[in-house]
């Protein structure tokens, strides 16, 4: 990889958190409503997979901790911030919220917010690839809790069957909510659950942004040939609460620690350094840049931005200017 | 014009638009080399293989998911589900996602899906294979929900839902299947709005969907024996619904009886009489009557299910009532 393009994605990442970080400001200040969960600790699984696969091209579906997928999948990060605040420019053009970010103009098919429930869609975008014969794929982020899902095994055993191209990428965080895993889930390592459904599955640290990325690289070649599905684990650390009502007392100040020296941007970081790719000072005007940007750009344009008109209340229930011929009404005769 | 059954109708609507649109898919169990429950695809496997007439495991809510996600990549997806009491377990994948993602992503994606499924009774089948549940899809924004009496709508309201761009869910009968109607030669289109005036009348109007719309019109037949000239309206779409052409006929007739095969509570007749309440409650001359199943799990005892469920002479007892002859 060019040094530019290493350089390139530790300034994602930071901007990756800093968004973060800063939706959690604009939480404070009441300016976004609803459940926010942030993604810090996360960052180079989703920036390693999709670094490796096709954003715009690629489908990329995930849950509700869904704002750094839209971003890295090409969503613009103002639109985003923008639906945070429930703006007519949003995403979701304020119709959707955090949890709830499309793009579908780049192949982002959204956050949904009931667990699990993405592991279909994504196997039904896949089908369209496959159905069309064109040479994407389609991408699933999910956590551990979601793999305890009826979803999770039906769709796992339908994508083996028909030879999906459908990468399963699992975040296993340890958590789900307040639940570690251990508590909720008879086979903690969840690539050893898939074996059921004869698709090749993997184990790897989430946290090494090049491991996410060697790893990944194998999984979309995998699933780009045509030779149906893949499962890949990360195993990772979120940083914040679940969402933003979480006391967190769940979790030992000691675990906290621990994974905390397992930080993506910090291990990322000291490896550009050891490269002789960066310096401290370098780093500073990358912060500051990005915080610039995120100030400048995303909050600015959120701010300004108006909010949807109540006259568009009933906006996009239905399709708005369906065909006749298809919807009628049907005319009836007058006695 | 042939007359051909109600299986026969939706056969011949899956097979136009297979043949109308490659990225046209159907799935659902044994549908493909098994040719369907209820034959509405048979042939069809032969016809355009497997890549396009899928069989699916029975995962109801996983396969209907993957309908929905093709769906939102300009696939085509009709979806058969064996039973409306099977839906049941889809209804996440369909009420949490196919309804909402229009609207949560601001118009941005849609699911123009279809799910065809049959509710209702037939003989004897029990408690859990004679569920309705039409009223609990009518009651979700963000679907379509029809209920085709025959095989022309059938047959044309299936090719509609096929171009519309929203979700459709098409819910059929156990007991129409087999019903033989007439269906144009020609390509034909029926609205996926609007009810239906099926029977003009001025006394009374009766007021059915799906299965019902029938024992409304035998009703309407032994009415006219006594004098009484009944009108009947075939809702045809429980949503949107046509508010319109319910009030119309009743500021004709005056007097009105819903028939619904389903138990009452929160229901496709409590829905109407609140319509009727709001649009038109000073034409009412006497109070609206609902005609329903009775509010048990439907018994497998021929005698007991029979008295569970509404006939046509319920209809005509409640329109008499609705009249003041009895
Ligand atoms: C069907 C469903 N059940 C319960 C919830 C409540 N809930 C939201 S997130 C969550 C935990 C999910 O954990 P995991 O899949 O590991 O993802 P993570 O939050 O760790 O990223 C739960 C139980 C939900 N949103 N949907
Ligand atoms: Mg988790």
């Amino acid at each position: 990889m060019k040094a530019s393009d290493r350089k390139r994605l530790l300034r994602e990442m930071i901007f990756y958190r800093r968004f973060e970080e800063r939706t959690f400001e604009a939480y404070m200040e009441r300016k976004v409503g609803g459940f926010l969960h942030l993604y810090s600790g996360q960052e180079s699984i989703a920036t390693g997979v999709l670094e490796v696969a096709r954003p715009g091209h690629d489908y990329v579906i995930t849950g509700y901790r869904d704002h750094v997928h839209a971003i890295k999948a090409g969503a613009p990060a103002r639109e985003v911030m923008a639906e945070l605040y429930g703006k007519e420019t949003g995403s979701s053009r304020g119709r959707g919220g955090s949890m709830h970010i499309f793009d579908p103009s780049v192949n982002f098919m959204g956050g949904y917010a009931l667990v699990g429930q993405p592991f279909p869609l994504a196997a039904g975008l896949a089908l369209a690839c496959k159905h069309k014969g064109t040479d994407q794929i389609a991408i699933c982020f999910l956590g551990d809790g979601a793999n305890n899902q009826g979803t999770f095994h039906e769709t796992l055993n339908m994508a083996s069957v028909w030879k999906l191209p459908v990468l399963f990428v699992c975040e296993n965080n340890l958590y789900a909510i307040g639940t570690r895993i251990e508590r909720s889930t008879a086979v903690t390592d969840q690539y050893k659950r898939v074996c059921g459904y004869n698709i090749p599955a993997s184990q790897h640290d989430g946290q090494d942004i090049d491991v996410v990325m060697d790893s990944a690289r194998k999984a979309v070649n995998h699933v780009r040939s045509g030779k149906g599905p893949y499962f890949v684990e990360y195993l990772t650390y979120r940083y914040r609460g679940h969402s933003m009502s979480d006391s967190g007392a769940y979790r030992s100040k000691e675990e906290e620690r621990e994974w905390s020296k397992r930080d993506p941007i910090i291990l990322f970081t000291d490896k550009l350094k050891d490269e002789g790719l960066i310096k401290d000072e370098d780093i500073k005007a990358m912060e500051k840049e990005v915080d610039d940007e995120i100030e400048n750009d995303c909050i600015k344009f959120s701010e300004e931005s108006p909010e949807p008109k109540v006259e568009d209340l009933h906006k996009y229930v239905l399709d708005d200017n369906p065909d006749p011929r298809w919807i009628g009404p049907l005319q009836n005769n007058e006695a | 014009m042939a007359e051909i059954a109600y299986w026969e109708a939706i056969r011949r609507a899956h097979e136009e638009e297979l043949n109308n649109d490659p990225n046209v898919i159907v799935m659902g169990e044994d549908i493909g080399v098994a040719g369907g429950t209820y034959k509405a695809t048979l042939g069809l496997y032969d016809k355009f293989g497997e890549q396009r007439i899928i069989d699916t495991p029975i995962s109801e809510n996983s396969f209907t998911g993957i309908a929905i996600g093709a769906s939102m990549a300009g696939i085509r997806p009709i979806v058969e589900i064996m039973s409306i009491n099977f839906a049941l377990l889809a209804l996440d994948t369909l009420i949490n996602a196919a309804a909402k993602i229009r609207y949560m992503s601001g118009g941005r994606a849609s699911c123009p899906l279809v799910m065809r499924t049959p509710g209702g009774t037939a003989h004897q089948l029990a408690a859990q294979h004679s569920a309705r549940l039409a009223r609990m899809f009518m009651s979700t924004s963000g679907l379509r929900v029809v209920t085709p009496r025959g095989p022309l709508d059938a047959y044309g309201m299936l090719k509609s839902a096929v171009r519309c761009n929203d979700p459709v869910i098409i819910i059929e009968h156990e007991q129409m299947y087999n019903l033989r109607g007439e269906v144009p030669d020609e390509e034909t289109f029926r609205p996926l709005e609007g009810a239906e005036v099926v029977r003009q009348g001025k006394d009374i109007t009766l007021i059915g969907y799906n299965y019902s719309v029938h024992l409304c019109l035998q009703a309407a037949d032994k009415l006219a024996k006594d004098g009484i000239d009944a009108e009947v309206v075939d809702l045809r779409a429980l949503k949107p619904l046509d508010r319109e052409t319910i009030r119309r006929s009743i500021e004709k007739t005056h007097r009105v009886v819903i028939a619904e095969e389903d138990e009452a509570p929160v229901g496709v007749g409590a829905e109407i009489i609140a319509i009727i309440n709001e649009d038109c409650f000073f034409a009412l001359d006497a109070q609206p009557i609902r005609i329903h199943a009775a509010d048990v799990p439907v018994p497998y005892n021929a005698k007991l299910e029979k008295a569970a469920i509404p006939n046509a002479d319920d209809v005509y007892q409640g329109a008499l009532k609705a009249v003041g002859k009895i």
